[in-house]
């Protein structure tokens, strides 16, 4: 499964979806901070997206991971619009039949997603100010 | 043409038509953007361009009902 989505992400239905028969599943979650790692309150955040491009390179990250790491069903989930503290922005879950091939291909993917990926996310502050920022995340 | 995030806040709106000449490339496209949003022009070494929802380039061949998009740098996660 490989979406963007406005609606909340829901882990544990993705765990179903990338469920193999045995082995591991390795789900990693991007959660909204309420800083901007320079000192500033955030109280939200606004993602937007280029969906149909967002969603392509989320399926070709996932197959160059089973190329490098091994059988892996993947599943890539990032939520648009606005979002408060706490809430999920992203979703990674890889599900393969050793451990070590669901660690290195969920940790790539989301490397992956955040250095590739068509999407773009504005911080709120607590003074009322905001801006787009790049990269990091 | 599509622009997006701080992109699409500067051109004030995320789909905007433009004709340009037969034999036009992305790049004449742009440059008609900057003539009617000037502030555009500092963003041009840090835009990527998706020609019909796939990547593309700035060298790209214009063809009749193209969709171009403006991708600023990214930052998802």
């Amino acid at each position: 499964m490989f979406s963007i989505t406005t609606r909340v992400i829901e882990p544990r239905a993705l765990e179903e979806a990338v469920r193999t028969k045995d082995g591991g599943i390795v789900t990693f979650l991007g959660v909204v901070r309420d800083d901007d790692g320079e000192g500033r309150r955030v109280t939200g955040l606004s993602y937007e997206a280029f969906s149909a491009l967002a969603e392509r390179e989320f399926e070709t990250i996932a197959d160059e991971a089973g190329r490098r790491f091994g059988d892996v069903r993947i599943a890539i989930v990032h939520r648009v619009g606005e979002l408060r503290v706490g809430e999920i922005a992203v979703a990674v879950l890889a599900s393969a039949v050793h451990r070590g091939t669901a660690f290195d291909a969920c940790r790539y993917a989301i490397d992956e997603l955040k250095r590739r990926a068509p999407i773009w996310k504005k911080e709120h502050y607590a003074d009322g100010s905001a801006q787009w920022r790049a990269g990091g995340g | 043409m599509l622009a997006f995030a701080r992109l699409r806040e500067l051109v004030g709106g995320l789909e905007r038509s433009l004709s340009v000449p037969s034999g036009a490339r992305v790049e004449d496209a742009w440059s008609a953007l900057v003539r009617i949003f000037p502030a555009l022009a500092d963003e041009r070494d840090t835009t990527r361009i998706a020609r019909n929802g796939r990547l593309g380039s700035f060298d790209d061949l214009l063809t009749d009902g193209d969709e171009i998009a403006l991708l600023p740098p990214v930052g998802g996660g």
